[in-house]
């Protein structure tokens, strides 16, 4: 094997490497296609430019032009090629640049790869990997600030994963593509560069549909995915200290499956549920959450279930507008607070 | 070449009966409420359906849009699953799921018939791909109608077929209606097979009621992309008799004589008259017709006594085999009826 550049991902082959979320991303492609010669990577500048958030990086070296494909901008052509692929039995894993970008080939993904287990009774499989992030953060504005995969996550015949740490960046990529069926894998814009601790082990899998309690805690549980989950152990530890409230954070990891049993046995505990996500919460994953935690923990509720997701507007460019609009360390703190009968019930605007 | 080609093929002439007989039936079962949803007839069509399948070798890939009926005939999916499959039943091809949009037969390389205009063909792009990757020097045939190419995903698939140099033949077939819009209402460029040359890509265009000229066409189109990997565009002008669906009765946008016209050019009676100047005898093609008669009842048969799909299975394929550990916790909290509707017969096959 060899090294191929400078910047790709560290060699590690045993106990834990510190490593970006980027990094992690790109030693689980590594692994995959040197395990697997039937998984390639596709997409708009993955390959001479490295990827636009370099998570490709070197890959094209290793690999070469027939493995790591530069495309065309050209969405719904690639991705529908990826489901043709998918079906002759290749693996491939198609980087959409942003969510953003998906929603030009939502026909494919939506109408097409999500059917075909089912529409086709089970005659024939498509074990196709879509890789795109999510987000906002650095005033990028209305058009590329997006979180819709709530919306990929309400469509049966779809899976979907947001890893919230290299760790799971890692095991959640691979166990994607080792699976049988179209999974999109979403990543997000502001924890590329996150630093964590990698197994090395080239069998460290993340199993899809199962969450993960990311802090313990007895007097309230928040959960989140992806980013949010960030924000979420931020808000525990300052809220820790600055009022003694000790919350639980649960890591939903995957969308669909969606790990209900871990969530309503942390909120049978905890009594209290908080529920935080990027994108809108309008028939968001929040909504989707509360429906199920209001069904599954109908006794074991102490206060009602609060959501914290984007104001409900296009994102703005200003900066103190957008750091408004997105569920920032405040709101979600506030939102905590109340739940507990520390703050307002109905927490006040920013503004 | 073509007579050479297609000679004394009583087959292709009992192929094309089959599906003429088979449609016959098809809308007279939708009549008859026993065929729901929509239900695209294919008749007058014959000849493209027939010639371009038989320039396919066995381990050809075939894509179709939703009139996939003459499609799965042609390629040898038994008339009994292909019937079985418009009444919903346990032993169609897709086991009930799909119905007369969904053929498919991944044993005989058919990847299905998609309902969505254009949505296959950036897959069958893919599987062209796929073939590439796979180091197979077969090719792909991927059938479009004329309104498929007015949208966005053909040009996309176009380009990437010929910028990846893949081995894959568009069979645009132009009955003339995009539903009830004509190719000259729809397309600024309504010589449709101009428009690979945009991607240099070869286009051509057939009589697609002449079985010969079809046949010859794509024999020739379909082996440069086997053995060159050069792609192409087929476009074969044809006609539909009936109308868009069976919903249709095709006359708000076309007059009689029109209608008439076509039919007056038919490519079944066509075939039979060249075979007769061939050397084949009126009982032969007799009995061909009565055989594809017989096949078409059969199916009609076969598809009443099977049995519905299990509502137990309602799920059946959605996943893959061992997805059902992964949705396990997502029964708790689920709505009412999940756990009876999707859980409990297996979200994997």
């Amino acid at each position: 094997m060899t090294t191929a550049t400078a910047d790709s991902a560290p060699e590690a082959t045993g106990g834990t490497t510190t490593m970006t979320y980027r990094e992690a991303l790109r030693l689980a492609l590594r692994e995959e296609m040197q395990r697997d010669p039937s998984v390639f990577l596709m997409g708009e500048e993955v390959g001479v430019f490295e990827g636009s958030y370099k998570v490709s990086a070197g890959l094209l070296d290793e690999f070469g032009p027939d493995r790591v494909i530069d495309t065309p901008i050209s969405e719904e052509g690639f991705v529908g090629a990826g489901i043709g692929a998918a079906l002759l039995g290749e693996r491939p894993v198609v980087e959409i640049m942003t969510i953003n970008f998906l929603l030009v080939a939502m026909d494919q993904v939506i109408n097409h790869a999500a059917k075909i287990g089912t529409m086709f009774g089970g005659e024939v499989r498509c074990p196709l990997v879509i890789r795109t992030p999510n987000g906002g953060g650095n005033q990028l504005t209305a058009q590329h600030s997006q979180s819709f995969e709530g919306w990929f996550a309400g469509t049966p015949g779809l899976k979907v994963v947001a890893p919230a740490n290299p760790a799971d960046a890692k095991g959640l990529l691979k166990q994607a593509i080792r699976d049988e069926d179209p999974v999109l894998v979403v990543e997000n814009l502001p924890i590329y560069k996150q630093k964590g601790d990698v197994p090395g082990d080239p069998e460290h899998l993340v199993p899809i549909g199962r969450a993960r309690v990311a802090r313990e805690g007895r007097d309230v549980s928040i959960v989140a995915h992806g980013f949010a989950t960030v924000r979420a152990l931020d808000v525990a530890e300052r809220l820790a200290s600055e009022h003694g409230v000790e919350a639980e954070v649960v890591d939903l990891r995957s969308l669909r499956p969606l790990d209900v049993e871990t969530v309503a046995a942390s909120v049978a505990r905890t009594n209290r549920a908080v529920l935080v996500e990027e994108g809108w919460p309008s028939y968001g994953v929040t909504a989707e959450l509360a429906a199920r935690i209001q069904r599954a923990c109908f006794d074991d509720l102490d206060a009602p279930v609060e959501r914290v997701g984007s104001a409900e507007v296009p994102l703005p460019y200003a900066k103190n507008l957008e750091n408004a609009a997105l569920p920032n360390l405040e709101r979600i703190a506030a939102a905590v607070l109340a739940t507990v009968g520390l703050g307002p019930q109905t927490p006040v605007s920013q503004h | 070449m073509a007579v050479a080609q297609v000679g004394v093929r009583t087959d292709l002439y009992e192929r094309m009966l089959l599906i003429r007989k088979f449609e016959t039936e098809s809308e007279r079962q939708y009549k008859a409420a026993r065929i729901g949803g929509y239900c695209h007839i294919s008749s007058g069509q014959e000849a493209t359906t027939v010639g371009t399948i038989e320039a396919m070798t066995d381990d050809d890939l075939l894509v179709t849009g939703y009139r996939c009926h003459g499609f799965a005939l042609a390629r040898g999916v038994p008339p009994e699953a292909v019937m079985a499959e418009l009444f919903g039943r346990r032993s169609g091809c897709a086991h009930g799921r799909g119905g007369s949009m969904h053929l498919l037969d991944v044993s005989r390389g058919f990847y299905g018939g998609w309902g969505i205009v254009a949505g296959q063909l950036p897959i069958a792009t893919g599987l062209a791909h796929g073939l590439v990757r796979r180091g197979r020097e077969d090719a792909v045939l991927c059938e479009l109608g004329d309104g498929a190419v007015n949208m966005g995903a053909w040009h996309e698939s176009l380009n990437l077929a010929a910028l990846w140099r893949l081995p894959i033949v568009y069979l645009v077939i132009n009955n003339r209606y995009g539903m009830g819009t004509s190719v000259e209402r729809a397309s600024a460029e309504p010589e449709i097979f101009k428009r690979a040359r945009a991607h240099r890509m070869e286009g051509e265009r057939v009589d697609g009621d002449d079985l010969d000229e079809v046949t010859e066409a794509a024999t020739r189109l379909l082996a440069r992309a086997r053995e060159q990997r050069e792609p192409a565009v087929l476009e074969a002008v044809t006609y539909r008799y009936r109308g868009h669906s069976v919903a249709d009765a095709g006359l708000n946008y076309r007059t009689k004589e029109e209608i008439a016209e076509a039919e007056a050019r038919d490519p079944i009676e066509r075939a039979r008259a060249r075979l007769l100047e061939r050397g084949a005898s009126e009982d032969q093609l007799d009995e061909a017709a009565e055989r594809a008669a017989a096949a078409v009842a059969a199916a009609v048969e076969f598809a009443e006594n099977d049995p519905e799909p299990d509502v137990s299975e309602l799920a059946y394929g959605m996943h893959a085999a061992g997805s059902d550990v992964q949705f396990a916790p997502m029964r708790l909290g689920a709505p009412y009826g999940e756990d009876e509707l999707v859980f409990d017969a297996g979200l994997g096959r």
